[in-house]
């Protein structure tokens, strides 16, 4: 064991270069790849035991049992995964990954324009495809994300991009694909001054839906008008109408969700979508019925009263599939960037919590694919899909196991190397004993 | 009514006033009345235990000459009859403001002010025992009439403002007379609390651990101001000194601070008498060892509008049980010996005092000690009881007259005589006329029946057939109805205007629409005033039981305090952290709190089994680094807060102490904050869940001190930082400084030469001496570097860095030095200093030998600290065995508390977690969490709580929903915000 672990550290050593800023991305695929004999987790809730992955083009060419496969390997690059285990690319919706370097140095944040109605605003065109925290995501395995704008009553609109890119033309999968608006609260902090402590409900709340009404009937109105005069927030929000763009609605609490769903249904809004939905599992057979998907807030929560159940931030997410309700993990909250680099073990916990370990997975891969509107591409490992996908030793649900030796986007194989495997490795050799 | 009353207040001062004998008079001649006033046959409480049937009051010149059956009148003595009535002394209250205007908050700025406003007082703006009451008195005759009402009769009043907040003053509530004659004692008491002045603005303290601390070293400093040490003046301290014999009276407005405040009061010789929070039922034998008499509040809450399902699901259990409890925590004081009186302090208007005081008879204070704790009890807290608090001779004559039992809903309280100075609320005299009575005029023969309230008597008159409208106005033995004649079309009226007789009847005439008058006579049938009067509704509350008190007090509280067990755990998988290393099939036996046996096929005749096969059984998880559980955190109003200590605010409460007994956490170190390079001292916790917070802490606690570095202690994002140091550089000298003067201290001390005791040095010293330990909060290794090099000239080490993100990058001058790493597993990016931060540093650490354990500093991802552990072997390779350790034995080590805990080890506390599968594994449940052999947390019996939750909150809503129907007052849902403490959280004072 030890001399395997020198072993190990030696080779990493050796393929170290000297610290630079990022890693470069990765080449276009050129030859064709093999991975055989890992236990395949196809994303969709079945298994492969022992598999065989052909990649082509960026493409997943082939995918089924290694046993029967039939294909001639000699011609092409092949990787031994025997006793490890694949995935398909980890997503992250609701990410500010990008738009916030460090979260104290306020010259490197980017994700909340002034003001409260800003369905114009576009989180793909700040997302620093550079940044040092991006890289850090993918030696666990979160390979795609949705980059969404914060703030105000509608924050912007997000993109989807990969996390292996020159720039953002270069990173986005799907641009502007999504509307995102923040539900009022259903509680309101109380004046400080007034001595009013704690929350109390919203007065307000009837009036900011009411608000919020008036403005999406004067962006209908605009929108079946000559826009003699363009108006840009209008003009963004029309795609909800016509379904160009879904609309995610960040709400948390059970009345917010119903009231919100009432409200789409209202306006005719095709695609919605509940972010957070920390009380969602009480009106799972609601969302059930109108098909609204549930972007769950982060499993690693503390609950929210006094006398919750110790694990109900853990246990929501099976809570919610056992109704049949489409269900994807998020990440957002404090430190969510950096943090996001655990949504493996969120999925994971919420197996110790009810969910089979396939169930969990599709939480952070199909499923995420499904309402973020790329499964066509990504989220689970099928022919003609997307070669974004990776090789982790062992189970990359759980912390003990996930440790990824292969992860490729579109079929590149892509540098698993950070800012902190470099660190790790300049100080290790500096403390090299003979 | 009111205007009455005012009336013939009005009037008795324009005429009565007693002028001082040796002024001069130009008003008129001499009117010095010397004639007594003797009330006759009531019922006379002298005392609460000491009552007279039958008897006289005699009084004379605001003072009671005597009482008794068969009093002897002077002949020049005025008497009333009060046949059937009562007197009762009047009420005082020891906790007012009464006659002080409300203290000018300084004005508000965005720089924060670190020094005194003043000179030549204490160096804190927030001590001022040299307030006196008497000088911003001024007696304020409208809210005395309300107290009056109310029943009282003194109060001590005082200036509401500050930590020391100066002498209170004596007060009768005298409308007639001037403060020469009011003014019972001129400071009566010295006014204390944990409240910072709104005066001024001085940053120190702004916690409730710092306001305690200066409370500590304020009365050190008395003490040797006392003994003439000190080379400059301080008015402050001087009339603290001359305060001393006065009571202490100390404003802690909640169960927990009682406890807290009476820690302080005992280490200083001083027994204070302390304002509570009407909470006390919840840790009711912790107060009664306090050996503090209470001043208790009753405002008791409402019960909450739980209508809206929606809004129902964020209230706490907590907070309902509360409504159902405290109406019950006069009547449990009483039960446990404990002495108090009762306050207004706290109630929104004097009016709801009767209200809510018939309500904590309701539930079972016994009218004899409710008197009490408002006349005996209050005098003698205050040394007065020859003059206030009865009716023996001598005393003041203070006192009530009413219609019968004065604890009874339906008495009237007739007057409150004060300093012999009659107030008339309800005219005794008034005869009661409410009933039926029957009258016939011109030929038709009325019934008529009065209702309501004297002062508003309504009135309701029909004929066989018809009812007409009719109005009622009763003053004074008269009585004038307006009558509608039955035309409705009509507006006409009978006006009767009539006498009423002694035996009820009325009589006089009426005079008819068309001008008419004929005789009137009116005779009375039936007595009717079975309605009461609105605002006591309140108080018919069918007191149903009161729900048992848990430890703590809410939802996942314990019904009874658990207890240790003989426990053998059958055939688990032991990571013993210990030379055995991981141990499969192997049985541990508990007993006694301790592990008593490790190995195979172990038996106890005894012991409770457990069934381990296929689980893990492993030492209880030890965060270093934990800011649960803590009413405040960080003093950060000043550079330096050695002074203050966690131990001081432990929240035993805290529902994140049961969160992480779920993720097997069974011991903590509660760190001050990070707001200053030289932060407060630690608390070293056991999660014992139910236990008093004193309880948790370790017995011999090794002594901990936080201290920090970095961006935090120079104020990085604050907009103008004025506190110095505001770099790296300045932080150095901070400590340098400190550590010169503590030397310097410790140094005269040992020399036996007189010296000033400072707290805060004298930690330091402690430092010194190698007797307290620093956990410090460091990031970038330029500034470890540089604590370690101050700790090397002053020739002691440092104990852990924590946080210590780049100590991969110093990791080998780490080992050099000493001193251990308690570091995140993987945060990062957070702010500037940790950009270079990487999960590989506890990996790297380790392998340069430093002991390494992972902590939290944060209630969330304490909850799973195995799986922070976890990463290690991920980040870097580090053995499942060594990682384990990092939460476990390593931060056992770095706290010193590894002989106790920290491994499965025969002879160490029995401290461990039953995993229901492998402990690093993210799908691992702590299935058990126990502690010294007291299982605290259980999968199973957490499926009953909720159980039990729910029924409970089920059957507190129903009642609240009974409470509503019934017409009772609700308030709004509120939601508990739960604050969850880091680093660089300030107060949290409502803990």
């Amino acid at each position: 064991m030890k001399n395997l672990k020198t072993a190990f550290l030696l080779i990493i050593m050796l393929c170290a270069s000297i610290i630079t800023a990022q890693q470069t991305p990765a080449p276009k695929q050129t030859n064709d790849i093999a991975i055989i004999g890992a236990t395949a987790h196809i994303g969709n809730g079945t298994i492969i035991k022992n598999s065989i992955i052909v990649i082509k083009n960026g493409k997943i060419d082939l995918i089924g049992d290694a046993e029967k496969s039939i294909i001639d390997l000699n011609a092409i690059e092949t990787i031994n995964a025997k006793g490890k285990h694949i995935y398909p690319g980890f997503i992250v919706p609701n990410s500010t990954l990008g738009l916030i370097e460090i979260d104290a140095v306020k010259a490197s944040d980017d994700n909340a324009e002034m003001g409260s109605l800003n369905p114009h605003i576009r989180s793909l065109i700040a997302y620093n495809a550079e940044s040092k925290v991006i890289e850090t995501m993918r030696p666990n395995g979160v390979l795609l994300g949705q980059i969404t704008p914060r703030g105000g009553r509608l924050s912007g609109t997000s993109s989807v991009v990969q996390f292996d890119a020159w720039n953002w033309e270069d990173a986005v999968i799907k641009t502007d694909e999504g509307l995102h608006l923040n539900w009022p609260g259903s509680f309101s902090r109380g004046n400080h001054w007034l001595g009013e402590a704690g929350l109390q409900p919203n007065k307000n709340y009837n009036k900011q839906i009411r608000q919020l009404k008036d403005y999406f009937n004067e962006c209908k109105a605009y929108n079946s008008g000559n826009k003699t005069k363009i108006h840009l927030p209008f003009e963004a929000v029309q795609g909800i109408f016509d379904g160009a763009k879904k609309l995610y609605i960040h709400v948390n609490d059970e009345k917010g969700i119903i009231d919100a769903m009432n409200f789409a249904e209202q306006n005719n809004i095709k695609n919605m979508i509940v972010v957070g939905g920390r009380e969602a599992y009480k009106v799972a057979d609601l969302l059930n019925k109108n098909e609204v998907p549930v972007i769950l807030q982060r499993v690693h929560s503390t609950p929210n009263n006094e006398d919750d159940d110790y694990d109900l931030p853990y246990k929501t997410a099976k809570l919610l599939v056992d109704q049949d309700v489409l269900v994807a993990l998020e990440t957002s909250g404090q430190m969510e960037r950096m943090n996001t680099r655990n949504l493996p073990f969120y999925a994971g916990t919420t197996v110790t919590h009810g969910l089979t370990k396939e169930q969990a997975l599709q939480l952070i891969t199909l499923n995420p694919a499904k309402i973020l509107g790329i499964d066509h591409l990504y989220g689970s490992l099928e022919k003609g899909k997307s070669a974004t996908l990776f090789i982790s030793e062992g189970d990359a649900m759980d912390m003990r196991t996930n440790k990824l030796t292969h992860a490729f986007i579109d079929g590149r194989e892509i540098s698993l190397e950070t800012h902190q495997t470099e660190l790790w490795k300049r100080y290790s050799e500096k403390y090299k004993h003979p | 009514m009111n205007k009455i009353y005012l009336a013939i207040l009005t009037f008795l001062c324009s005429i009565s006033f007693y002028a001082q004998d040796y002024f001069p008079k130009n008003s008129g001649v001499s009117t010095d009345n010397t004639n007594y006033t003797a009330i006759t046959n009531a019922k006379i409480f002298i005392t609460p235990t000491q009552v007279i049937e039958n008897g006289t009051l005699l009084i004379k010149d605001g003072k009671v000459v005597s009482t008794g059956v068969s009093v002897v009148l002077p002949k020049n003595t005025n008497t009333m009859d009060a046949s059937g009535k009562s007197i009762y002394p009047s009420f005082i209250d020891i906790y007012s403001d009464f006659g002080i205007k409300k203290p000018q908050s300084a004005p508000r700025s965005q720089t924060p002010q670190y020094e005194a406003s003043r000179t030549g007082y204490y160096w804190n703006d927030h001590i001022m025992p040299e307030n006196k009451a008497i000088s911003k008195f001024n007696y304020d005759s409208k809210k005395a009439d309300e107290l009056i009402k109310a029943g009282f009769g003194v109060v001590n009043t005082h200036i509401h403002d500050g930590i020391v907040r100066g002498s209170g003053t004596l007060v009768a509530l005298n409308n007639h007379s001037g403060n020469e004659t009011r003014v019972i004692a001129e400071k009566s008491g010295q006014y204390l609390s944990s409240k910072k002045s709104v005066t001024s603005r001085q940053s120190y303290p702004n916690s409730l651990m710092g306001s305690l601390a200066l409370l500590r070293q304020m009365y050190l400093d008395a003490d040797w101001y006392a003994k003439g040490y000190s080379k400059t003046k301080d008015l402050s301290l001087e009339a603290l000194n001359n305060n001393k014999n006065l009571v202490q009276i100390i404003e802690a407005g909640s169960r927990a601070n009682v406890l807290r405040v009476d820690k302080i009061g005992d280490e200083n010789g001083i027994q204070y008498v302390i304002l509570g929070g009407g909470d006390e039922y919840e840790r009711i034998a912790d107060i009664k060892a306090t050996n503090a008499p209470l001043i208790i509040p009753i405002n008791f809450p409402k019960a909450y509008d739980v209508e809206n399902t929606f809004l129902v699901s964020s209230l706490s259990l907590h907070d309902m049980r509360a409504w159902n409890q405290k109406p019950s925590n006069p009547k449990l004081l009483a039960e446990h010996g404990i002495p108090f009186t009762l306050t207004m302090h706290g109630l929104k208007s004097p009016a709801d005092f009767k209200t809510n005081l018939l309500n904590a008879i309701k539930h079972g204070l016994s009218k004899e000690k409710a008197l009490e704790a408002l006349t005996t009890i209050p005098a003698q807290l205050l040394g007065k009881s020859h003059v206030i608090g009865s009716l023996e001779n001598g005393a003041y004559a203070n006192f009530l007259i009413t219609s019968g039992d004065i604890f009874n809903k339906k008495t009237i309280l007739f007057e409150n005589w004060v300093q012999g100075r009659q107030n008339i609320i309800k005219d005794m005299n008034t005869i009661d006329i409410r009933g039926d009575y029957h009258f016939s005029l011109a030929g038709t023969s009325y019934q008529m029946s009065l209702k309501g309230e004297l002062s508003k008597l309504k009135s309701e008159i029909k004929t066989n057939t018809d009812t007409y409208g009719s109005k009622i106005s009763y003053n004074k033995d008269w009585v004038h109805i307006s009558l509608k004649t039955k035309d409705s079309t009509k507006q006409e009226f009978i006006r009767i205007t009539a006498h009423v007789t002694p035996n009820k009847d009325l009589k006089g005439k009426a005079i008819i629409s068309d001008g008419t008058a004929l005789p009137f006579s009116a005779t009375y049938s039936k007595e009717d005033h079975d309605e009461a009067p609105k605002d006591e509704k309140e108080a018919d509350i069918k007191v149903t039981k009161m729900f048992p008190v848990t430890f703590p007090n809410n939802g996942y509280g314990f019904t009874e305090l658990p207890k240790t067990e003989t426990l053998l755990f059958k055939n688990a998988t032991v990571w013993t952290n210990e030379k055995e290393g991981i141990l499969k099939n192997t049985d541990v036996l508990i007993k006694d709190g301790k592990i008593s046996k490790i190995g195979e096929n172990l038996s106890s005749k005894n012991a409770k089994l457990i069934d381990a096969k296929g689980k893990h059984l492993t030492a209880g998880i030890i965060d270093e680094h934990s800011h649960i559980a803590a009413a405040s955190i960080n003093e950060g109003g000043q550079n330096s807060s050695a002074e203050v200590t966690i131990e001081d605010v432990i929240n035993e409460t805290d529902i994140s102490i049961y969160r992480n007994l779920a993720g097997g956490v069974t011991s903590i170190q509660i760190l001050h904050g990070s707001a200053n390079p030289i932060g407060g001292r630690s608390a070293i916790i056991k999660l014992k869940w139910g236990a008093s917070a004193n309880n948790l802490i370790y017995n011999n606690s090794p002594k901990f001190i936080k201290f920090a570095l970095g961006e935090n202690v120079k104020q990085s994002r604050y907009n103008n930082g004025v506190r110095f140091p505001q770099t790296r550089m300045g932080v150095e000298q901070v400590y340098i400084d400190y550590f010169t003067r503590a030397k310097a201290y410790d140094a005269l001390k040992k020399s036996g030469k007189p010296y000033r005791r400072d707290i805060e040095l004298e930690t330091l010293a402690e430092i010194l001496n190698k007797e307290r330990f620093i956990s410090c909060h460091s990031y970038v290794q330029s500034e470890i570097n540089m604590l370690m090099k101050v700790a090397e000239n002053f020739n002691f080490n440092i104990n852990t860095f924590t946080h210590i993100l780049e100590g991969y990058k110093v990791a080998d001058k780490m080992k050099m030095h000493g001193v251990g790493g308690s570091t995140f597993s993987d945060w990062w990016a957070y702010k500037y200093e940790v950009n270079d931060a990487i999960p590989y540093n506890a990996s790297i650490m380790h392998n340069e030998g430093v002991t390494v354990a992972i902590n939290s500093d944060d209630a969330e991802m304490s909850r799973r600290l195995n799986q922070e552990a976890a990463k290690s072997v991920k980040y870097g390779n580090v053995s499942e065995e060594d990682a384990l350790k990092f939460v476990t034995l390593n931060p056992a080590k770095l706290l010193h508390i590894d002989h106790r805990v920290g491994s499965i080890k025969v002879g160490k506390d029995a401290d461990v977690v039953l995993w229901t599968d492998h402990p690093l594994s993210v799908y691992a449940k702590a299935e058990k969490t126990i502690i010294e052999g007291v299982t605290y947390f259980d999968l199973e019996t957490d499926k009953k709580i909720r159980a039990r939750i729910k029924e409970e909150k089920s059957e507190l809503i129903n009642m609240m929903m009974q409470a509503k129907n019934k017409g009772l007052k609700t308030q709004p849902i509120k939601k508990k915000e739960k604050e969850y403490l880091h680093c660089d959280s300030i107060d949290n004072e409502h803990l």
